[in-house]
């Protein structure tokens, strides 16, 4: 582990913005911040750049210990949300300006300079001025500013959010493919659960100042461990019950549709009440019943098609459920309708136990 | 394209302001500095060219040059760009200040700035014959310099202060993570943001240092006459009218050279930012 960082209890004034963050962010990966605006993820970042400093506990980068060490000394550089380009310089000189700090000039800094903005494409904008770019073009000037560097940690702050749709995805292949090619350690800070989620190889899911999760994306995606995070990455069906039984293969909950089987709960005890979630996507709408268990009947409410797959809002036993079914055209019979009698399959690897009740 | 009706609605009272108010008197000042002096504040032929080589310094009576018109100019200009230093000294920091702090007080302070002017200026100045007094300051060369600092100060600060304000900080931020020194920091990233006031401000205040009598008259003394001063005389004591216009145009010359330097320097783009 090249990269510790863990500072606790910083406080913004009267409210406490970041309680308790211990994160391990190994060298080299691509680690997500994710959270909704006010969780404190940028406030975080600002710490990490040294703009803002914790109350209590540290930040190390690379074994070193960071704290009251100020910006300009830190082996990280930032590409801020506003892009922060110099207005009076032009895009050579912006993004000249970090290794002209260290004194580097002549044929280096030329070459340096070159290759940086070759990495992100903008080789022919040497001579341009900020203003005479756009959005995206930008946001390249101030990525090529800041790897330029070559900092140890490259920490972005929501640098896509001012994009729009389209461009904002191919600069999500381009960042992290740039992120792979440079080896380079990068924290992304997004409120965007898929711009985490496509990029990131580890993600902290991030609310009122506490990571509520960190993992791969597929793991907080999976696994969900907390009903915030089962829906702040994505939807989920939320399904409160009681335990009712364990065993080595999983736990049985009661719940208002029936006993439930899942995979997971074999070390929960019998009659805790615990909270069940599954992904929209994994239920499985079916005409008949079958006899396997973990059905649960359901009336079609409304439909939302949404290109491509449906999205059906389902009643069942007082409940409003939530099923996404593919779009695969198999035959119209796949397609259910309004006020139709369903039987819902859930599928018990699928069904999570969150930790909070 | 701007029809002519437009072209009169919209810029015809302007461009007639600036006709009639600026061109017109100004031409007419260029024909008196052509004609001769005949009486105390009267005027007359023939056109003749005496009161601009008087201006530059040519003795016609005794045929040689005295070049003391030039040597106040180059006072002037010294003691404009003095007192014009002092206010950058000054008044930089002061705008910034004002302009970093919250809403109510912010207001507040800019009130306490124009203040002073809701009373007369001439007054103004008398007053501080009453503070200088004791020192046995008045008249002198540092009463001059604390008077046009006092009546130039706020003209200085309040285009900076404009400036300021929309001073985008983030920069600051993003020159320190690219690893400037703070002092550095500011340098490159915030200094180059203030220019624009910064230099409105110098303008508003250097050039009517430049031309300023009252000041210089009631605190600086006849030694210190400024170029100001043998202007006001020629039209008042004097009576001398021809001379007194063109010396005026000695000042405006000296002005405009000032400005064409400086859009010289700055390029096409300074002039843009300096209206």
């Amino acid at each position: 582990m090249d990269v510790f960082k863990s500072f606790r209890n910083a406080q913004g004034g009267e409210t406490r913005v970041l309680d308790d963050i211990d994160l391990d962010i190994r060298k080299g990966e691509f680690f997500s911040l994710l959270g909704p605006s006010g969780c404190g993820k940028t406030t975080l970042l600002r710490i990490l750049a040294g703009f803002e400093q914790p109350d209590a506990g540290a930040v190390l980068i690379g074994g070193r210990d960071m704290t009251g060490v100020p910006p300009n000394l830190r082996p990280v550089n930032t590409v801020f949300q506003s892009y922060a380009l110099f207005p009076h310089l032009s895009v050579f000189d912006n993004v000249a300006f970090g290794l002209r700090q260290k004194g580097i000039g002549g044929a280096a800094l030329r070459d340096r300079v070159g290759r940086a903005m070759e990495t992100v494409r903008i080789g022919d904008f040497g001579t341009r001025k900020p203003d005479n770019l756009s959005g995206g073009q930008r946001q390249r000037v101030a990525l090529a500013r800041a790897i330029v560097n070559e900092p140890e940690v490259l920490l972005l702050d929501e640098p896509l959010s001012a994009l729009d749709l389209k461009l904002r995805k191919e600069l999500q292949v381009e960042l992290s493919n740039l992120q792979e090619t440079l080896g380079m350690t990068f924290v992304f800070v997004t409120h965007d659960q898929e711009e985490a989620l496509v990029m990131s190889d580890r993600i902290a899911v991030m609310n009122r100042g506490r990571v509520e999760q960190l993992g791969k994306a597929e793991d907080l995606y999976e696994r969900p461990r907390t009903a915030f995070v089962a829906n702040f990455l994505g939807q989920s069906n939320l399904i409160p019950g009681k335990v009712q039984e364990v065993g080595p293969g999983g736990a049985v909950v009661m719940t208002d549709h029936g006993p439930l089987r899942t995979v997971y709960g074999a070390d929960l005890n019998v009659g805790r009440e615990v909270m069940l979630s599954i992904r929209p996507e994994k239920l499985r709408m079916e005409r008949d019943d079958e006899t396997e268990g973990n059905e649960v009947r359901a009336r079609v409410d409304d439909i939302v098609y949404t290109g491509a797959e449906n999205q059906y809002l389902l009643e069942a036993n007082g409940q409003r459920l939530v099923a996404f079914q593919l779009n695969s055209d198999i035959g119209a019979d796949e397609d259910f309708d309004y006020e139709e009698e369903v039987a819902l399959y859930l599928p018990p690897a699928s069904l999570v136990i969150l930790e909070e009740g | 394209m701007l029809t002519l009706r437009r072209f009169f609605a919209t810029l015809g009272p302007g461009v007639l302001w600036l006709a009639v108010f600026l061109i017109v008197p100004v031409a007419i000042m260029f024909g008196y500095s052509l004609l001769t002096r005949t009486d105390l504040a009267q005027v007359g032929g023939p056109l003749t060219l005496e009161s601009w080589g008087r201006v530059f310094g040519y003795d016609a009576l005794f045929r040689e040059w005295v070049p003391d018109n030039l040597r106040v100019l180059g006072r002037s200009v010294l003691i404009a760009g003095f007192s014009t230093l002092l206010c950058v000294l000054m008044g930089y920091p002061l705008a910034f200040y004002i302009a970093r702090q919250p809403a109510r007080r912010k207001s507040f302070l800019l009130l306490l700035l124009i203040i002073p002017f809701w009373t007369n200026f001439l007054i103004r100045v008398y007053a501080w014959i009453l503070i200088l007094r004791p020192f046995d300051l008045v008249p002198s060369l540092t009463a001059t310099f604390l008077g046009m600092v006092y009546a130039f100060l706020p003209f200085f600060v309040l285009p900076v202060y404009s400036s300021v304000e929309k001073v985008d900080w983030r920069l600051l931020e993003a020159a320190q993570d690219l690893g400037a020194p703070p002092a550095k920091a500011f340098m490159a990233a915030v200094f180059p943001q203030t220019l624009p006031g910064l230099i409105a401000g110098i303008l508003l205040t250097f050039i009517p240092a430049l031309g300023t009598f009252v000041v210089s008259d009631i605190l600086g003394g006849a030694k210190t006459a400024l170029i100001g001063n043998l202007v006001q005389n020629q039209f008042g004591q004097a009576g001398d009218w021809p001379y007194g216009s063109a010396l005026s145009f000695l000042l405006m010359g000296a002005v405009l050279v000032g400005l064409w330097l400086y859009a010289r320097a700055a390029g096409q783009k300074g002039l843009e930012e300096l209206i």
